[in-house]
């Protein structure tokens, strides 16, 4: 297979992210198909929640354009108010958390507020949503950028959403609950964090991009691993699902 | 509505509007404010998916405190940029919040705590920008947040404004009890018995509702369980349109300010038969019996 997007592949290798049997705490856009993909595919017994308060074992039926379109609401397995989903949240019982963002830093922070001074910013940026609470009390989470120097940046002037903040030891220095971000995916490698936090790493690198590419396009002088693979691409299964749950592209054929 | 708005979101007031997050957000009711040239609100919200912006493109908008404002599925709202970037049409304050801080800010205005503590929002400069969030001991404490009015869209409503509102509710159950008053907007309005016959599933108590609006179509272009689907070519037009000032005030002569109300709105609108739902999933009735 060598005919799919960029988005597609963030698609597939985000939805291997999800383990079989997790609570998934499901954001906008791409991982709304990356868990479809992952219900569908190695992780049957997965399960979603959606901020606006909503519960999911199946993807919708239909095409989402966003969490809370009629599709997504039939056939859920609870619907409610969004302080009960982030309840289930604090107390530690979602697994894995999926968080886009405007820009990333080496220890995993997140900005999606404020490129500049915040009172009088440069560029404002739509703020968290959900973003920082799935940052913090999330067991773990994965970031979905795409990769530019200016959004792999050295160190992030707001920190929106906490990664491992100065380094490892830094979360449970500060009181955070969740584990902290285990992976950055985007649209040229997957970065990762050793276990118990840190800097991030290049783990993989997608078909047809190099190590110098994707060290050229990062803001930092960005580690590699000594067993640096490529990533495996989309199989004909995962990109099969993709386009039956974005049938026109909306999400992943998009400039 | 134009009574509705006209006599509960006067100038300067704090409106909450858009609880339920993407869904059931009351367009209707903001196209009002904007035709009624309010100024100076403060616009509550978790996320707010478009009608934020075009409330702040057209300078009714003094303060947000919300979690995230723009275009859901576009992405970044170009008037809230111009406001807070360049100060056009007119500087705004922003109040930043995540979705959980937010709704727990209401909750503590609902229950009337002075503050709530809360492991969310630990380690993010969140904390050090919003006057309303502080650090103490090991937590954050969310101050309440209490709007002058809630602003709700439901299927039905009966005339005392009991409201059945169905599918995910966000922060609108917070919202409402938090507020002073509350405006029902509703897609069917029916007699009393109709809602009365399942209470659990009335959003608020008729104490706080002062205004019940029967204004079909009124969440267009987001969607409304059961009624409407989501309308995403106007989504992406709106965030095409808006992203000069001058196109989006084309765009707001155009949808706003040159249209009476919601059914003139909803005339000018071409594939309203394609955005109804049509497979209806109707759950089974609950027994209220009693002896």
């Amino acid at each position: 297979m060598s005919d799919y997007t960029s988005q597609e592949m963030m698609v597939a290798v985000a939805a291997r992210e999800i383990r079989d049997g997790e609570l998934v705490f499901v954001g906008m856009r791409l991982p709304i198909l990356a868990y479809g993909v992952a219900r569908s595919t190695h992780a049957p017994h997965a399960r979603a929640l959606y901020e606006l308060g909503l519960m999911r074992d199946q993807p919708a039926a239909g095409f989402l354009g966003t969490m809370g379109d009629p599709p997504n609401v039939a056939g859920a397995l609870w619907a409610t108010r969004m302080s009960n989903v982030m309840a289930l949240m604090a107390q530690g019982q979602v697994d894995l958390g999926f968080i886009g963002g405007a820009q990333v830093d080496r220890f995993g922070n997140l900005n999606t507020s404020y490129i500049g001074d915040p009172a009088r910013p440069a560029t404002k940026l739509p703020g968290s949503g959900g973003g920082a609470d799935i940052a913090i009390l999330s067991r773990r989470w994965v970031a979905l950028m795409t990769h530019e120097p200016r959004r792999l940046v050295e160190r992030v002037s707001y920190v929106t959403s906490p990664g491992h903040g100065d380094g490892a030891g830094w979360r449970a220095r500060n009181g955070l609950r969740g584990g902290g971000p285990s992976a950055i995916v985007t649209t040229l490698a997957v970065l990762r964090f050793p276990a118990g936090g840190g800097e991030a790493y290049l783990a993989s690198v997608h078909p047809g991009r190099t190590v110098e590419e994707v060290r050229r396009n990062t803001g930092w002088d960005l580690h590699v691993a000594d067993d640096v693979v490529e990533t495996p691409e989309p199989t004909v299964e995962e990109l099969a699902h993709t386009r039956r749950l974005d049938p026109d592209g909306f999400w992943t054929r998009r400039e | 509505m134009a009574e509705a708005v006209a006599r509960f979101v006067p100038d300067g007031a704090s409106v909450a509007i858009g609880t339920a997050l993407e869904p059931a957000i009351p367009f209707a009711a903001g196209h009002e404010i904007i035709r009624q040239r309010r100024r100076d609100l403060t616009l509550v919200g978790p996320i707010s998916d478009s009608l934020f912006d075009q409330l702040i493109g057209a300078g009714c908008v003094a303060t947000v405190c919300a979690a995230w404002v723009g275009n859901v599925s576009e992405g970044l709202g170009h008037c809230y940029r111009r406001a807070t970037e360049q100060g056009e049409p007119r500087p705004i304050e922003v109040r930043d919040h995540s979705n959980f801080s937010i709704s727990l800010a209401l909750w503590a205005a609902a229950w009337g705590s002075p503050y709530i503590p809360t492991p969310t929002l630990l380690g993010s400069d969140i904390v050090r920008t919003n006057p309303g969030l502080k650090l103490s001991d090991g937590a954050v404490n969310v101050l309440p947040v209490q709007p002058d009015v809630t602003i709700l869209h439901a299927q039905r409503a009966d005339t005392e404004g009991h409201a059945h509102f169905w599918g995910p509710l966000g922060i609108s159950e917070e919202a409402g009890l938090a507020a002073s008053k509350v405006i029902v907007c509703c897609e069917e309005l029916v007699a009393a018995e109709v809602v009365l016959s399942d209470p659990n599933r009335v959003l608020l108590p008729e104490t706080k509702v002062v205004a019940v609006v029967h204004e079909p179509g009124g969440t267009h272009p987001a969607p409304l369980q059961g009624f409407w689907r989501r309308d995403h070519a106007a989504y992406r037009d709106y965030a095409a349109r808006s992203r000069t000032a001058e196109g989006f005030r084309e765009w707001l002569q155009n949808w706003v300010l040159a249209v009476a109300d919601r059914r003139e709105y909803l005339a000018r609108l071409d594939a309203t038969a394609a955005l109804l739902v049509r497979r209806h999933l109707h759950s089974a009735p609950v027994d209220y019996g009693d002896e």
